[in-house]
């Protein structure tokens, strides 16, 4: 299935018959009204006063000091915590564009026997589906046996291997639509498949590999079970330390509040500069 | 033979060759290890593992493990309803977006929002608005001179609230996959529907809901199978309780292996879970290929 509306042109030709009557609309007010309402009450939960927010007091006098609390308060590792997730999420999705895009190709172009294409495709596949709390318990033993528990190198490794799959089902997507006469070209002028690769495909499959990119950086920077399982406080990431101003003996609600309005503004950035490609890479992965 | 063409000659192989290595190393071998597990007991002392070959024990384990029914049938209940919700309203949001006749764009824009943000931040989000004592739900109903309710502490209700920050969460999903389907329809097809006097439903009804089928069936499989893997956001607002009434299997996994610290009954749990979800997504894909083939 082909989405033949990359950007949904306002105002399009909405045929007659498709046209919604006031149900739709009102269908319409209503979700908008359930997404962005949570998002705007814990927004202006993050600058109350936590005894505003016990009081329940609208309107109130803003103040920035959850965030100043969060970020630089004597017992917050949370700068810590934006290093370590923006470390791990910026390199395990370089790792895996390059393992990723270069399996892809390897598959559409070459020519493998079925077993190792559709094995290896089937396996990913198979390993997606699989809840990851289901291998944390052998990763642990693993990563602590190479000494690599609780290091950044774990999280880098465990991330790349969770994003591979769907970095490799989306490149394989995109690949699938670039003509094959684009290469032969190539490959007449001289090129060797490598030089075909880095010169000719990759350039084409640029949107693929932002799709990808994203997605990937996203999934890393979101990422909890994995990072509260095989970190402690030095190496833990953005997730687990909101995790903790929710769990502590005593939930800190104007912190936790802060803290998940800073963990939410890669995914809002991202959202604003590449709709287009979120859009496309979530609708190859799951429709393709 | 020089370096590069060697490279260039070989490329076949060592392009997939990192693939491989990665899967093998962090899934394949896991996997194996998963199995060695499940028959030991493994215990650290002074920085060091035993292993103890224990089959019997942990079976017995499994046998007498009394968490482990509830959690299975609150994960089929979460999995069921929050799925079905999802794709009802996600299907008519869908719907109904696609018959805007301008602001589609802002609609897509915001339903992105809640797929990317951490689902721990939703976690949280929603934990302040189910507060008991100031959430917004209960700030409501005292306005209005109705009682508070305990939404995530009442053992009765605590599953709803759950399943119902699920739907907030991914209705979004199931609607950019069908609006995305909606919109490519025939417009000719919908509109002769109408210039013969079929009613907006009978359009809906009759004409877009069965060609939308083979998105439907890509979006409710899809769904199906990600609900299983939740755990941030039931972590963070409940952790399984009051009691068991959310516990869920993938909760009942991460307690048994770091909570209690049994990496040999986990691994036997995650053997039984993996085993669940092959088996499922067999019959799954029986099922498509049969529907598909009517």
């Amino acid at each position: 299935m082909k989405l033949r509306h990359a950007g949904v042109p306002d105002s399009a030709r909405v045929p007659r018959a498709a046209r919604g009557g006031w149900m739709g609309r009102t269908l319409v007010a209503l979700a908008l009204f359930a997404v962005i309402g949570p998002f705007l009450w814990i927004l202006t939960a993050s600058f109350k006063q936590q005894i505003a927010i016990y009081a329940g007091q609208f309107p109130f006098a803003p103040t920035l000091a959850n965030y100043a609390e969060v970020l630089f308060g004597r017992r917050s590792d949370f700068v810590g915590n934006i290093g370590n997730s923006l470390a791990v999420a910026s390199i395990s999705t370089l790792a895996v564009l390059v393992v990723g895009s270069l399996a892809a190709y390897s598959l559409h172009r070459f020519r493998w026997p079925v077993w190792v294409s559709a094995g290896f495709l089937g396996w990913t596949l198979a390993f997606h589906m699989v809840p990851v709390l289901t291998l944390l318990g052998p990763w642990y033993i693993a990563f602590r046996e190479l000494g690599l528990y609780d290091t950044r190198a774990a999280l880098v490794l465990t991330h790349v291997t969770v994003n591979l799959p769907m970095t490799v089902w989306l490149m394989s997507a995109f690949l699938r639509e670039i003509p094959p006469e684009v290469e032969e070209a190539a490959r007449v002028d001289g090129c060797t498949p490598l030089q075909a690769f880095l010169r000719v495909v990759l350039p084409l499959a640029v949107p693929g590999l932002i799709a990808a990119g994203i997605l990937a950086f996203i999934f890393s920077w979101n990422e909890f079970p994995i990072a509260l399982t095989l970190t402690s406080r030095q190496t833990a990431t953005v997730p687990v330390a909101v995790a903790r101003f929710a769990q502590q003996y005593e939930t800190q609600h104007a912190q936790m509040a802060a803290a998940s309005i800073i963990s939410t503004i890669p995914a809002v950035l991202l959202m604003l500069l590449g709709q287009r490609f979120i859009v496309r890479g979530l609708m190859m992965g799951s429709v393709k | 033979m020089t370096r590069s063409s060697f490279v260039s000659r070989s490329f076949k192989h060592w392009s997939l060759l990192p693939g491989v290595l990665l899967l093998a190393a962090l899934t394949l071998y896991p996997l194996a290890n998963l199995v060695r597990m499940s028959v030991s007991t493994i215990e650290f002392a002074e920085g060091s593992e035993i292993w103890r070959f224990t089959p019997r024990a942990n079976l017995a384990q499994l046998l007498a493990d009394d968490v482990l029914r509830p959690a299975l049938v609150n994960t089929l209940v979460f999995v069921v309803v929050s799925v079905a919700a999802e794709m009802i309203i996600g299907l008519a949001l869908a719907i109904a977006v696609a018959g805007l006749v301008r602001g589609k764009q802002w609609v897509r824009t915001a339903m992105i929002l809640p797929i990317l943000v951490p689902p721990v931040a939703i976690g949280s989000m929603w934990k302040l608005m189910y507060n008991y004592d100031f959430g917004i739900f209960n700030q409501t109903l005292t306005a209005l001179g109705l009682a508070p309710v305990n939404w995530l502490g009442s053992t009765s209700l605590a599953l709803t609230s759950v399943i119902v920050v699920d739907i907030w969460h991914w209705v979004p999903f199931v609607f950019l996959i069908l609006f995305a389907a909606v919109e490519g329809l025939p417009t000719d097809l919908l509109e002769a529907a109408r210039v013969d006097g079929a009613t907006r439903w009978q359009v809906v009804w009759r004409i877009m809901i069965p060609l939308l089928r083979p998105a439907i069936i890509v979006a409710f499989l899809f769904r199906t199978i990600l609900a299983f893997k939740v755990f941030d956001e039931v972590y963070l607002l409940t952790s399984g309780g009051p009691g068991t009434a959310t516990e869920l299997v993938n909760l009942h996994l991460y307690k048994v292996f770091f909570e209690q610290n049994q990496l040999g009954y986990g691994a036997l749990l995650s053997l039984a879970v993996i085993a669940a979800i092959v088996a499922f997504l067999v019959t799954a894909r029986h099922v498509s290929v049969a529907v598909r083939a009517q």
